[in-house]
């Protein structure tokens, strides 16, 4: 497919890198040409240095033919209006980063609706729920959901005291009986879909999907449930915090912000009534711990600085913070970050490229079985994709034993009529039903490419 | 420095030459020289062997390279191909010194068509076909080729691309550059073809007009005959005439018509500066040869041929340019320095390049006129980066002291400033025959080994714009 993409700061980035692994013929539009050069050797693309809602710039890069535009610069007034532009000059489909908490409520649709486009995503939201679910969730270290929370992938690493280690997953099964199933294992750079041979060992990081009540059940026999938590700290007032702590604030917690910027923590103040807005310098020790890091459960620290980020959360996990988030924008620093001891570690650029690769996937297949919903998991090795299954789907009714499926691909669930499966051998598949599939190494744009 | 991956690289090359020389192989089956086929099997059977140890050794290994991993694989490939090309002419035993045999070989990738051949005619129909098939190959760019057929042949291949292209900037027609590779050897081969249907229908014979188009298109000149093309009819001559300047036109533009964008192909100022620049040359050639030639239409003839060889950089000849008048010869001269645009298969400084120099000199003397005005120099319609117009300058200053140095060192030969700066000029630029003793009805025997070697690293440097041959032999970009 040809997309023509605007603006190439670090989401514009993360999608062309997700797309062009993707393969497709991807066309980058920014008016820095710092910005241009940096990636113009990188990635295989074609690169213009220009405004991208300028008439002539369109028309050069060729958006007649172009099948979707991606607006992503930083004003998100300009991606409007370029996909407006994008849009009338016969791009297919558009797709606008909006990210300003004003457009971000029920005007949104309205936008969406008024200009026609097909995607409005705003990653700073899509993070903030990403911390949300794991926060409500703290035995876990990242928490996607499907199919409107009726089925739920969770992400443990295992400790050196968990009682599974040196386990056969067979016999796990025998030992804990609820409806899941271990779909999907990390063991240091290598990744597994295990069969029932696998044996666990420490330092696994494993990949659980099931409905949520039964997650918890198995959380509990397991012995490693931690209660939701209550009093949240975070580091650093941007976009993410606000959005965070809306969310927060609305199941109950207490949130109290910590921001160097004064005007930024007034706004806070006034957008927030009900959060505690602490002005000051995160990196300094004695603040942290005069406004009571050590009786805080959880540690969210979302400054804009990798580095910072990472080395204040080190220190308030050996404060005995229960849970410490991380947002490190790097996947090299994200890496570091995890050998250096925090096992929870939020990638923004993970969130971005997987809803545009699940949009782009979308587009280039809309007639057949869909993606409704991809992760990239595990530094993005695996992918855990959702499909809705089409009248037409050719592999209807035949037992998941008889299908001849490729290496590397697991049916994780189904969910039929908002219950959810956990298929054993006997399951079909039948129209109507969404599928969960986990992929390691391979991308799947219908569900029939699970298929040898 | 990546050194496997540059060596994987060279690998996959050396394979690629000996699939591409199973042709002329092929060629000399037809014409039953069976001893000639033999020599091209033994090459097939060398270079697939190079190209498979050094793939062998080298596997299993990053291949993502940066700029100089790109310099290096550009200029290493080129000297290696011209190893591996000159072999079947030695082998054969056709021309004996293996210098001379490089010489050739280099002068043929290179586009030049300098040839130390003193009797080309005795030559075996396959030897003639491998000849100037390199020129084919060159010209296009040989990575070019080898993007355009294996996949990936190393991470981020566009600093590959950016080290052969010539010209000022290298812009993609569309984002994958296995794509545009692939469109820019279709637009070549398009009009190849075309040039070959268009001389056999003006009785030419099959085999001449293959060779002759293969020369035109790399806008290289290796001819099969000693008078190059002064034998053949006139029709033939307006021919190649004619498309040698269209393979000096920046192949962009092809793409543009290809695309239906007639509006953009017009706006275009090289492509007008390049028209220009020919026809006012020839009409002053066309008048002071007038004396020479008393028709107006031979001497039209002669005169746009000459022109549009020499501004191309080709080095075809229908008459003795040397006997000319001086004006002539001067402006001849000065053309070969101008070269073609950018972006097609012919050398010499660019004609963008030529018009962005200009503009930079003209801003140079407003600024002494008028410190403080601010100017941007505009090119093509929009503004030219500060970055490129460094480039420029800072190219025209290395490739004077190139040309220099070069010209120094074959001036140890004794014969006359004349033979010996046209003589650079004509390898440098790409072109092939100079004034004098290297004119269009000699040849570059008489020169000594030592100077063979220089001229054949000054068409080297020449074709690959200097920088990829100055960096891949410069130590530090080789320490770990």
């Amino acid at each position: 497919m040809k997309i023509i993409v605007t603006g190439c700061g670090k989401t514009g980035v993360a999608a062309i890198e997700s797309l062009v692994s993707e393969g497709h013929d991807v066309i980058a539009i920014d008016n820095r040409l710092e910005a241009i050069e940096e990636i113009r050797d990188i990635y295989d693309i074609m690169c213009l240095c220009s405004n991208g809602a300028d008439y002539n710039t369109l028309t050069e890069a060729g958006i007649e033919e172009a099948d979707m535009f991606i607006a992503v610069t930083g004003s998100d007034e300009l991606n409007m209006l370029s996909c407006i532009i994008a849009k009338k000059m016969g791009a297919k489909h558009t797709v606008a980063r909006v990210r300003n908490p004003e457009y971000n409520d029920k005007s949104l649709g309205y936008i969406k609706q008024q200009i026609e486009l097909s995607l409005i995503f705003n990653p700073e939201y899509l993070v903030a729920q990403e911390i949300f679910n794991i926060l409500k969730f703290p035995a876990a270290v990242n928490v996607e959901t499907f199919s409107r929370r009726n089925f739920e992938m969770a992400e443990l690493l295992l400790r050196d005291n968990s009682p599974i280690i040196g386990m056969k997953l067979s016999d796990l099964r025998k030992k804990f009986q609820a409806n899941y199933l271990i779909c999907v294992v990390q063991r240091e750079d290598k990744v597994f879909i295990p069969d029932g041979n696998f044996v666990l060992e420490s330092g696994d990081r494993i990949g659980i999907t099931a409905d949520p009540a039964e997650i918890q059940k198995l959380l509990k026999m397991l012995g490693i449930l931690q209660k939701s938590v209550r009093d949240v700290m975070i580091l650093g007032g941007g976009r993410i915090a606000y959005y965070l702590s809306k969310m927060l604030i609305g199941s109950g917690n207490t949130v109290k912000i910590i921001d160097s910027n004064r005007a930024r923590c007034e706004t806070l103040s006034d957008l927030l009534p009900k959060a505690r807005i602490i002005c000051g310098d995160g990196a300094d020790r004695e603040l942290l711990l005069s406004e009571g890091l050590t009786a805080s459960d959880s540690f969210v620290a979302l400054t804009g600085m990798d580095e910072e980020n990472i080395l204040v959360s080190i220190f308030a996990s050996s404060k005995q913070v229960k849970k410490v988030i991380a947002k490190v924008n790097g996947v090299e620093l994200s890496d570091m970050a995890e050998k250096l001891g925090l096992d929870c570690v939020v990638t923004p650029k993970q969130t971005v490229s997987g809803i545009i690769s699940r949009y782009a996937r979308a587009v280039a297949n809309s007639a057949g079985s869909n993606v409704e919903t991809l992760y990239k998991l595990m530094d993005g090795k695996v992918e855990a994709a959702e499909f809705n299954v089409a009248v037409d789907f050719e592999y209807q009714n035949i037992p998941l034993k008889d299908l001849k499926l490729k290496e590397n691909i697991l049916v994780s669930g189904i969910i039929r009529r908002r219950k959810a499966i956990i298929p054993s051998g006997d399951e079909v598949i039948k129209a109507g039903d969404k599928v969960i599939v986990i992929a390691a190494n391979t991308v799947l744009n219908d569900l029939s490419d699970i298929m040898r | 420095m990546n050194v496997k991956a540059v060596f994987n690289t060279l690998g996959k090359i050396a394979v690629v030459e000996g699939v591409l020389l199973v042709l002329p192989l092929f060629v000399s089956l037809v014409y039953s020289e069976f001893f000639s086929a033999a020599i091209f099997a033994l090459t097939v059977v060398f270079a697939a062997a190079v190209g498979g140890i050094l793939m062998l050794l080298t596997q299993r290994h990053s291949h993502v390279i940066y700029a100089k991993e790109g310099f290096a694989i550009v200029a290493g490939a080129w000297i290696l191909i011209s190893l591996i090309g000159a072999l079947p002419f030695k082998l054969s035993g056709n021309i004996p010194s293996y210098t001379d045999a490089f010489f050739e070989t280099v002068s043929g990738f290179t586009t030049t068509g300098a040839s130390i051949l003193t009797d080309i005619e005795r030559l075996p129909k396959g030897m003639l076909f491998w000849r100037s098939f390199t020129h084919f190959i060159g010209g296009m760019g040989f990575l070019v080729f080898v993007m355009a057929i294996i996949p990936n042949i190393t991470d981020r291949s566009i600093h590959i691309l950016k080290a052969e292209v010539p010209g000022p900037a290298v812009g993609k027609l569309v984002p994958k550059i296995k794509d545009t590779a692939k469109i820019l050897y279709l637009i070549y081969v398009a009009i190849t073809l075309l040039e070959i249907i268009m001389l056999i229908c003006g009785g030419m014979p099959v085999f001449d007009s293959v060779v002759h188009s293969f020369g035109t298109a790399g806008t290289g000149g290796f001819g099969i005959k000693s008078d190059s093309i002064t034998s053949y009819s006139p029709y033939c001559q307006w021919v190649i005439g004619v498309f040698m300047m269209l393979f000096g036109i920046n192949f962009n533009i092809y793409y543009l018509v290809l695309m239906r964008k007639f509006k953009d192909v017009l706006k275009s100022s090289e492509l007008w500066g390049y028209i220009t620049i020919m026809l006012v040359s020839t009409v002053i050639v066309t008048v002071n040869n007038l004396g020479i030639y008393s028709r107006l239409a031979t001497s039209s003839r002669h005169s746009f041929f000459q022109v549009s060889s020499v501004m191309t950089t080709t080095g075809f000849a229908t008459a003795d340019f040397d006997t000319w008048g001086g004006i002539s010869k001067a402006i001849l001269l000065i053309l070969m320095f101008i070269g073609s645009c950018a972006g097609s298969t012919g050398g010499g400084l660019k004609v963008s390049r030529v018009i962005m120099l200009f503009k930079i000199i003209s801003r140079e003397i407003n600024r002494l006129l008028h410190p403080r005005a601010v100017n941007t120099i505009h090119f093509e319609g929009r503004k030219v980066d500060e970055g490129t117009i460094d480039g420029v300058s800072h190219y025209f200053a290395i490739y004077v002291i190139c040309f220099v140095s070069a010209f120094l060192l074959i001036s140890f030969e004794s014969f006359g400033i004349e033979t010996n700066f046209s003589a650079t000029a004509a390898c440098f630029n790409n072109i092939g025959p100079g004034f004098a003793r290297v004119g269009p009805t000699l040849n570059y025997a008489a020169y000594s080994g030592f100077s063979k070697i220089v001229l054949s690293f000054a068409m080297l440097l020449g074709r690959l714009e200097i920088f990829p041959i100055i960096i891949a032999f410069s130590p530090s970009v080789w320490k770990k």
